[in-house]
């Protein structure tokens, strides 16, 4: 083992890029509790799937952890009361970072209401069966935390035939700017250790691999002296590469197998979960508490109190600048990352269960100067960037001229998962993911329309 | 809410970071590789060299604008890919080519290599080639003219057919290079002396270009060092040049072993000619060279090859340029058939 060590390199998985990393303004800040906002705007559809169902009416008094929502089908979570307070409304329109506006429900902050939860009641989870603790999860409102925000009890049930051996823990953070995860997994370890066990035990898996990027080291130690002696969950470093923390990437790099095209991970076995999900689900589930709060990066140039920061849902982005001391130029507000993070539009947005990161940019830095856009040169760099092996380069002519059939039949368009590697190399400046996005969508409705 | 919403103004989509590197930068980048290619070949041949690569990039400059304008399009001088096409061109002709015809070359270098296709990125073959392979047809005797190099007081006169007048008859310039010629000038290039007389020329003279030939083939060593340049800066595919010499040597070698008479060593081979200068800096036109991993293989392959059987079996002593132009022919090709299997794609295929 040693002397094989020796030979092996830190796994990782084919192309991909390296943008600088801007991780040192918050990594070493630990995680910090945001006041809450006097009004509060929880969406009812802020995870992929059918919208919550509001169980509560204008005027009512709601206490911090209370069900405000419930689950509105199988694909869907309820929702949990953020702060105590007085419903104000429940189908007010809030925008969101993807633009069209969404109903919440609004709720009025009682002032000086104190943080702590004291709805729920513990329960023992080893005398809970595998349905009940799949319940427990679905209850718990949890979605995805890394920002796929895909409802957690979900992944929990394979289908009919498939059987999930191995549970994939992302630990990447690969976006720049971002550290929260980094920061739970130093924080939270205990916590993340409970929630890597109870998804074991929900899923069948045999083993759990936690998979970190080698420029968090500290976190791989952190994680590795608390792993139980039984040795079913091991922590790995991988090479520190964007995007190692998409799914496919990093089960192709820890485990070196494949998704198949069109596929899921349940397809080759793997369930994927972030571990900020599993240390809020080893918190949460214990006490039968729902998903209220979570850690959200503050960082970039146009913030003056950068950091990580334990935020209510439905806060909204104005009440967060505020608090960090946004810089009066800033021009750019990115919900997510600065490589798949969307820019809002309006600060009324606020933020949902998925958001792992507000990055503020001001005047353009260098890395994100608007440039002129050239015809394509042909220099390749999309491909040798393209972790799907897809040839950006010839789906971005045939999407110049709307070819977006033949994008689809012959080149493999739907295996895009936009993670933007091909627009961040092009020496030409074009917008190929968002020639991609287009396409895809165009596709989707005229699939629609032809139905 | 204190804030004013009107403060968030740019809505863009991701990414929202860029690499710093852009079209322009590269093609600087490519600009700067060749000056000191330029630079030698000035030193080499004097004032006709210098004012031979000005004429061309002039030529070239003027015609961008020119089909710019008559297309209604941004002027693209700004790209310095033009610039490059010109300097290209002039290291392929002979120091001492008539200027008129250099101009001409410069002109159909862009405009029938390029701006006929749509500019920047849509031109199917390198246009530096286009040019030259037109004056080629056009002006065989000029372009087969050389002159020597080193000669006293070539900084201060132009060898004497480089100020040819356009229609004129050719200028001789034999008995000009019977009064300026080092001892054994004999007009020929290396390779020519290497068919047809099988001498050869030493790997030092080659490295260093104290040979004859056309202004810019001359030091095979500089050249490479230049190309290196820009490889380590990452704006050069160095698979290219690597399978052009690969390619080359793999067909020069076992003719030299068969017969090292009339066969030349496969180091001969990558040293002389325009073959450095081809592999380094024409057939990485990344415009017309293939883009998947094994296509760039392929592709250089085919121009080693096509240049050694072009040079001992075709009537031309300079198969580079032809190589070249094939293999750009047969890029769309090449990328078709070596496209990259995807992830997760099955063995038979995504469809199954
Ligand atoms: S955005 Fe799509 S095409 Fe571009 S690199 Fe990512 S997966 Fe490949
Ligand atoms: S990176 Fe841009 S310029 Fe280069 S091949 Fe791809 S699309 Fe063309």
């Amino acid at each position: 083992m040693g002397l094989l060590n020796l030979f092996r390199r830190t796994p990782t998985f084919r192309h991909g890029v390296h943008p600088m990393e801007h991780k040192e303004q918050t990594a070493h800040l630990a995680i910090r509790r945001l006041p809450f906002a006097p009004t509060i705007y929880v969406p009812l559809a802020q995870h992929i799937g059918a919208p919550a169902l509001a169980l509560v009416k204008p005027g009512q008094e709601v206490v911090r952890g209370e069900p405000i929502a419930e689950a509105g089908g199988f694909v869907s979570v309820p929702m949990h009361a953020p702060v105590t307070g007085i419903v104000r409304s429940v189908d007010h329109l809030v925008p969101t970072a993807a633009g069209p506006k969404t109903p919440a429900i609004v709720i009025d902050t009682y002032e000086a209401s104190t943080q702590e939860v004291l709805y729920g009641r513990e329960q023992d989870l080893s005398t809970l069966s595998r349905e009940a603790l799949i319940e427990a999860v679905k209850a718990s409102g949890m979605v995805g935390l890394g920002g796929a925000a895909f409802p957690s009890h979900v992944k929990l049930l394979p289908p009919e035939g498939k059987v999930i051996d191995t549970l994939i823990i992302n630990g990447c953070e690969c976006e720049p700017y971002l550290t929260c995860d980094h920061r739970v997994m130093l924080e939270q370890t205990d916590r993340l250790i409970a929630g890597i066990r109870t998804i074991m035990r929900a899923t069948g898996a045999k083993r759990a691999i936690i998979g970190v990027e080698d420029n968090k080291l500290d976190a791989v130690q952190a994680i590795r002296e608390k792993l139980p002696e039984d040795g079913v969950i091991s922590c790995e470093a991988v090479e520190t590469k964007y995007p190692q923390g998409a799914e496919k990437m990093l089960i192709s790099s820890l485990l070196k197998r494949e998704v198949p095209s069109g596929g899921l991970p349940v397809d080759i076995g793997v369930a994927v979960y972030n571990v900020g999900t599993l240390a809020q689900l080893g918190e949460l589930i214990p006490h039968s508490q729902g998903l209220i709060e979570r850690v959200v990066t503050v960082s970039g140039p146009g913030v003056g109190k950068p950091g990580n920061y334990l935020v209510p849902i439905g806060t909204p982005l104005s009440f967060l600048m505020d608090q960090v001391k946004s810089s009066s130029d800033a021009n750019e507000v990115i919900v997510g990352g600065p490589m798949m993070g969307m820019t809002v539009a309006s600060l009324s947005v606020p933020i949902t269960k998925g958001v792992s990161g507000v990055v503020v940019f001001e005047q353009a830095a260098e890395d994100q100067r608007e440039r002129p856009v050239h015809p394509c040169i042909k220099c390749g760099a999309c491909l040798d960037a393209c972790p799907i092996n897809l040839n950006p380069s010839m789906l971005g002519q045939l999407a110049s001229v709307r070819h977006y059939e033949t994008m689809e039949s012959e080149y493999h368009l739907n295996d895009c998962f936009e993670c933007g590697c091909c627009s961040y190399v092009c020496p030409s400046n074009i917008p190929l993911t968002q020639y991609f996005r287009i396409a895809k969508s165009v596709n989707r409705e005229a699939r629609a329309a032809a139905a | 809410m204190s804030r004013k919403q009107k403060k968030v103004v740019e809505i863009r989509t991701s990414p929202h970071l860029k690499k710093a590197i852009s079209v322009e930068q590269i093609m600087r980048n490519v600009v700067y590789a060749l000056l000191p290619v330029c630079g030698w070949s000035v030193y080499q041949f004097g004032l006709s060299a210098l004012v031979l690569i000005l004429v061309t990039i002039l030529s070239c400059v003027l015609t961008e604008s020119l089909f710019c304008r008559l297309s209604g399009r941004p002027n693209s001088v700004g790209d310095f890919s033009v610039i490059i096409t010109g300097m290209l061109l002039a290291l392929t002709l002979p120091p001492g080519f008539p200027l008129w015809m250099a101009a001409v070359a410069g002109f159909m270098a862009i405009g029938l290599g390029k701006a006929l296709f749509g500019g920047l990125g849509y031109n199917v073959m390198n246009p530096a080639l286009v040019g030259r392979a037109f004056v080629q047809a056009a002006f065989p005797v000029a372009i087969t003219t050389w002159t020597p190099g080193f000669t006293e007081g070539r900084f201060l006169e132009f060898i004497p057919s480089s100020l040819a007048l356009p229609f004129m008859s050719p200028v001789d310039t034999a008995d000009w290079v019977k009064s300026h010629a080092v001892d054994g000038f004999t007009g020929a290039t290396p390779l020519a002396l290497q068919k047809f007389e099988h001498v050869t020329t030493s790997t030092m003279d080659l490295l260093t270009g104290s040979v004859s030939g056309s202004a810019g083939e001359a030091s095979a060593l500089l050249i490479f060092v230049c190309g290196l340049y820009l490889a380590f800066r990452k704006m050069m595919d160095w698979r290219i040049p690597a399978a052009v010499f690969l390619g080359a040597a793999l067909i020069s070698g076992p003719l030299h072993l068969m017969n090292p008479e009339i066969y030349p060593s496969p180091l001969f081979v990558i040293l002389s000619g325009g073959l450095m200068l081809g592999a380094m800096f024409m057939a990485t036109d990344m415009v017309i060279s293939p883009m998947t991993p094994r296509g760039v293989w392929l592709y250089g392959i085919v121009i080693g090859v096509l240049t050694v059987i072009i040079r001992q079996f075709g009537g031309l002593t300079e198969g580079v340029m032809y190589a070249i132009l094939v293999a750009n022919a047969l890029s769309p090709l090449i990328a078709s058939v070596t496209q990259p299997r995807i992830y997760g794609a099955t063995k038979k295929g995504a469809e199954s």
